[in-house]
């Protein structure tokens, strides 16, 4: 057994820790892999290039963004938080819970850009929390806006597999055609349905409890 | 029949496009960095099966160089924020209306085309679908909101560049699992696995699977990365090939095990780290902290979710 091809893993692992760029890492860990794996540079850049084009189709979604574009540019993020906003004056669990049904549904939808961390979570979200928590200490004031940005990555996380044409979607796709299983967008996105349901239950649950914990 | 090369054509000319509004985008330092990625791209859409597969990987060396040397920039937005305001207010929920084209295009099609093979290629029908309800949206999109021609292309441009280098990190990868598979990764993996997974035992693997995703994922600080090597060392061979699980069940809720990993890891720093930074919270790792209660539970549901619908 080989355990030298395990040094791209490595390289992947080190690359990350020292924040080099993702691609310049992902290719350095493919050479050294294959290096380690006895193949000659010509062969190790001829099988990256074959797979790369093998799976362009997991870089076609970015044929959406001049509609997403369009959109925006008429005012789609403007409307977002007019919706999000007509949440106001809810307790602090209605305004997250309401704001993680939201997020969840139209990442499945494939809106996962119409909403997020520089998008809604501070412009909107954490002020409208904090407005309805009214925090008694500024510890308390952060925890309440670390749990704002914590529910839009569950919502993101846990809506977006629904959508057929994510990246991780295709990624599986990609992964698993080549290993002789071919399988359609749809049928790996419906598997996605119960986990969302439980993300769902099991966050909206923490969010109750954080708010009933402030309350006694 | 109308399969991938027709859609690879139109992804090829909206890279085109983006890298051509890129090159004339005088507000953007490093617009000539941004023209030549997207050409590239355009090119390995539009030409890639005659490349051959040396070039095609010159290609990809020429693409990560320009990113890696940091020659990638942002031009400046166009509209101003009162025009986006007002249009709000004018289209309403229209605009929701308009994104749910694509969505709803692509969920349709790939119904329909399943039943007319010799119309659209089966085994792509989505990607198709998905192709044809950009350019439906696009078209409603340009008529109801009274869009000049330039605009969509211009805005696309605006949002690739905002996605950047980061844009083609799924697609590498994929490509560096297929390298991964050809050096025997998985396997040399999965020895080492089975050396702890009891001989046979389903549900040990079951669990080592979506333990092992979680764990890879907090140590590489993505999923992506994470899956390939998981299921080639122990999702492939033994969940589907041993215990003859559903490989669509496998993947798909394994893939959700390792995003469990994400809410757990400083390393996917742009959901974790950039939260704590915009929210200017003292501690780096409160969101993470935040996430930890919610993704465990997670985790274990999504292993029960494993054991319950694979092996139907």
């Amino acid at each position: 057994m080989n355990y030298w091809v395990l040094s791209g893993i490595a390289v992947m692992i080190g690359g990350f820790v020292l924040r080099l760029n993702a691609l310049v890492v992902v290719v350095a860990a493919a050479l050294v892999t294959g290096l380690a794996a006895g193949m000659d540079l010509t062969a190790i850049v001829s099988a990256f290039g074959k797979a790369f084009n093998d799976t362009r189709y997991v870089s076609v979604v970015w044929i959406v963004l001049p509609v997403i574009g369009l959109l925006e540019r008429h005012g789609l993020q403007e409307r977002a938080r007019a919706l999000i906003e007509g949440l106001k004056g809810a307790t602090l669990p209605r305004l997250l819970t309401g704001y993680l049904l939201l997020r969840q549904i139209t990442a499945a939808l494939g809106l996962t850009s119409i909403a997020g961390h520089a998008q809604t979570v501070r412009p909107l979200l954490a002020p409208m929390a904090e407005a309805a928590a009214v925090p008694e200490s500024g510890e308390e004031a952060e925890r309440i806006k670390a749990l704002a940005a914590a529910t839009d990555n569950v919502g993101l996380f846990f809506g977006e597999d629904i959508f057929i044409a994510i990246g991780s979607i295709l990624l599986m796709k990609g992964f698993l055609e080549q290993n002789g299983i071919v399988l359609e967008p749809l049928q790996l996105s419906v598997w996605a349905i119960p986990t969302a349901i439980a993300a769902f239950a099991i966050h909206a649950a923490r969010i109750w409890l954080f708010g009933r914990g402030r309350r006694a | 029949m109308i399969g991938l090369p027709q859609v690879y054509l139109l992804a090829g000319l909206a890279f085109a496009a983006f890298g051509l509004l890129s090159a004339r985008d005088a507000s953007n330092p490093k617009r000539w960095g941004n023209a030549a990625f997207w050409g590239l791209l355009a090119l390995s859409m539009l030409a890639g099966d005659r490349l051959g597969d040396f070039a095609n990987g010159l290609l990809v060396l020429a693409l990560v160089a320009i990113a890696g040397l940091g020659g990638l920039g942002r031009g400046a937005a166009h509209g101003s924020a009162e025009e986006r305001a007002a249009g709000a207010v004018r289209h309403g929920n229209r605009l929701f209306l308009l994104a749910l084209v694509i969505p709803l295009v692509a969920l349709i099609g790939t119904f329909t085309f399943k039943a007319l093979p010799q119309l659209v290629d089966p085994k792509n029908a989505t990607l198709v679908s998905l192709a044809l309800g950009a350019l439906l949206a696009l078209g409603l999109g340009m008529v109801w909101l009274g869009a000049r021609p330039a605009e969509p292309l211009q805005e696309g441009r605006r949002l690739m560049d905002s996605v950047g280098w980061a844009a083609i990190l799924p697609q590498m990868l994929a490509s560096l699992g297929a390298v991964f598979a050809l050096a025997g990764v998985g396997q040399v993996v999965g020895d080492l696995m089975s050396a702890v997974i009891p001989d046979g035992s389903r549900l040990a693997a079951v669990i080592a699977y979506g333990l092992g995703m979680a764990l890879f994922t907090m140590v590489m600080g993505n999923a992506f990365a994470a899956f390939p090597v998981m299921t080639a060392a122990i999702g492939l061979p033994l969940l589907i090939g041993q215990h003859h699980g559903d490989p669509a069940v496998v993947a798909a809720i394994g893939m959700l095990a390792g995003f469990c990993g994400t809410l757990m890891t400083p390393m996917a720093a742009n959901f974790n780290v950039v939260p704590a930074a915009l929210l200017e919270l003292r501690d780096r790792n409160a969101v993470v902290k935040a996430q930890v209660p919610t993704a465990l539970p997670l985790l274990a549901v999504n292993i029960a979710l494993i054991w319950f619908l694979a092996f139907r």
